[in-house]
């Protein structure tokens, strides 16, 4: 990483330390002990199974909500503030800027979602008094969570490189919900005929597949995961984010910073 | 050598809900700037200045024309290394510290890490920031903003500054502050392209200056050029309270300001008005050349344009 760029993203990591971003790492915190107390007094046998599921899922949405609120100021706040008018007055690219920027907000999340994977252990620890082999797989389920994160972060700045916060904000969030019914849209557009089967199609490729990457309830039952899932899903994210993160590119280097 | 040659910028921002209306921001500009000269660059507000300076430093494209600074073209990232921006009323990361940012902007200018530090402890020095250093900028007032945004620009030792108005939001003492350091930049060789529409300022400090309206080039000289003698009219000033008639005879337009007159008449009255004053004991304080102000040059230079667009109208 080039020197700008790793700048960049640490006044990026920085900022949302600054700005308590990582408090929500206490909401977690009550959240999930307090959850882990209840469940070890009302579920039998299937403590861990809810404690899973409930951490891996509080994991997922704590992160997706930081990344669609961070990430969908993090151009358009510069500009509307003039901040970067004394950054791209330097020796900066424009893409130097939008890359590091990623790679700031995708590290505050990589280490929320660290401290939040501890908070998930202890949970466990506390309701099986002690970890399985299978428990190893929550890694997994952890793993595919931050490269949704990586997707969205870069689909946040994408929206952000042209349009308002709100409006940012609204697409990223349908975006996520839509892409992570990915699954049932494509098994749609098999059922369906003619224009409506093309739009179907069309639309289940174009979003994110976080269905394909939400892999919380089979790692809560214990099931296996395949070395090609991950291969694939790895190589999915790297792609997804590497396209939306051109575009923001695009967008952003033809834009005039009035 | 020219330190900025502006070949024929122009702004063309398309208006309206759906963008074909066509606004022209500033019309074909060509401008250049010699190297170690302060220039300023004059318009009343709206007049194009930031436009101009905005696609100077990369931010807003010019819908055509060019641009060499230093003698690269302005799009080269290693011009940008040394040339230093103050924006117009300038807003920063505010959860920094003027230690952290100056850092920061040292780092993204590729200043290496060893003599960062002497270079940001100097800067802050030089504008007075020293002691509140290590405060976050979200206390900061709108004057020590500025300080911090004048410390930013220079901190790289740039070879070519732009102030886009460097001393909005500052009092007299900070105005002081920034052109006397505008003068040790120039000392130090460093060209300082700056704009405003205080005139004083500019005045004061600027070897040439630039007049711009309604995106429109209307003037550029030396200051001593625009503010030339009044041909044929002498000033005369003398110590005293009243305007004796002999002097009054003379046709003078006089002026009295507590205890001191000034009087303007024709230069080949000179003799006359010494004799008058020599009869009356009054005590001759200077005699100089009228010069118009920069302030009159300025405001007939807008009045002139303002008169032919209703000509033309």
């Amino acid at each position: 990483m080039n020197t700008r760029i790793y700048s960049i993203a640490s006044n990026t990591f920085r900022e949302a330390v600054r700005d308590r971003v990582l408090y929500n790492l206490i909401a977690f915190a009550g959240l999930l002990s307090g959850a882990a107390i209840l469940v070890g007094q009302i579920s039998i046998d299937i403590e861990k199974l809810v404690v899973i599921n409930l951490g891996l899922t509080a994991v997922s949405l704590f992160g997706v909500v930081i990344a669609i609120f961070i990430g969908i100021g993090l151009v358009s706040k510069e500009i509307e503030k003039r901040t970067l008018y004394t950054v791209l007055s330097r020796p900066v690219r424009r893409w130097e800027f939008i890359v590091g920027k990623f790679f700031g907000l995708a590290g505050t999340l990589a280490v929320n979602t660290f401290c939040m994977a501890i908070g998930v252990f202890g949970a466990l620890l506390y309701v099986a008094h002690r970890f399985a082999g299978a428990d190893s797989l929550i890694f997994v389920a952890l793993y595919f969570i931050v490269l949704q994160f990586l997707i969205i972060c870069s689909l946040a700045l994408l929206f952000s490189s042209f349009s308002s916060p709100l409006l940012s904000a609204v697409f990223a969030f349908s975006l996520y919900v839509i892409g992570s019914f990915a699954d049932d849209l494509r098994g749609f557009a098999t059922l369906a005929q003619g224009v409506t089967r093309w739009i179907a199609t069309g639309t289940a490729y174009l979003v994110p597949n976080f269905s394909a990457l939400n892999v919380i309830s089979s790692v809560a039952h214990q099931q296996p995961i395949s070395g090609q899932l991950i291969l694939h899903n790895t190589l999915y994210a790297l792609f997804y984010t590497a396209m939306a993160l051109s575009g923001a590119v695009l967008i952003f280097d033809r834009r005039n910073l009035k | 050598m020219a330190a900025i040659e502006i070949l024929g910028l122009e702004k063309t921002y398309m208006v309206g809900f759906w963008r074909k209306r066509p606004k022209r921001a500033l019309q074909p500009l060509h401008l250049a700037v010699e190297d170690g000269e302060i220039f300023g660059f004059l318009g009343p507000n709206g007049a194009g200045k930031t436009t101009t300076l905005k696609m100077l430093m990369g931010l807003v494209f010019p819908t055509a024309g060019t641009a060499r600074i230093l003698g690269k073209e302005w799009t080269d990232p290693e011009v940008k290394a040394q040339i230093g921006f103050l924006p117009e009323q300038p807003y920063f990361y505010d959860y920094l510290t003027a230690h952290e940012l100056l850092d920061y902007y040292g780092q993204l200018s590729g200043v290496p890490g060893k003599d960062r530090r002497v270079r940001v402890e100097e800067v802050l020095e030089r504008v007075a920031l020293t002691d509140i250093k290590g405060v976050q900028l979200r206390k900061f007032s709108k004057g020590m903003l500025q300080r911090v945004g004048i410390a930013q620009a220079i901190l790289h030792k740039p070879k070519l500054v732009f102030f886009d108005e460097p001393m909005s939001g500052l009092d007299p003492l900070g105005r002081r502050e920034v052109r006397d350091l505008m003068l040790q930049l120039q000392q130090e060789g460093t060209t300082v392209f700056f704009s405003t529409h205080i005139l004083s300022d500019a005045e004061t400090l600027c070897d040439r200056v630039a007049i711009i309206h309604q995106g429109e080039l209307r003037g550029v000289g030396a200051v001593e050029e625009l503010t030339g003698s009044v041909e044929g009219k002498i000033e005369v000033v003398w110590q005293g309270t009243q305007v004796p008639p002999s002097i009054k005879a003379l046709g003078a337009e006089c002026h009295v300001t507590g205890e001191t007159v000034r009087g303007v008449i024709s230069a080949n009255q000179q003799d006359a008005a010494i004799d008058a004053l020599r009869r009356e004991r009054l005590r001759l304080i200077a005699i100089t050349p009228l010069r118009t102000s920069l302030e009159s040059y300025f405001v007939e230079k807008l009045q002139h344009s303002q008169t032919t667009a209703g000509t033309t109208a």
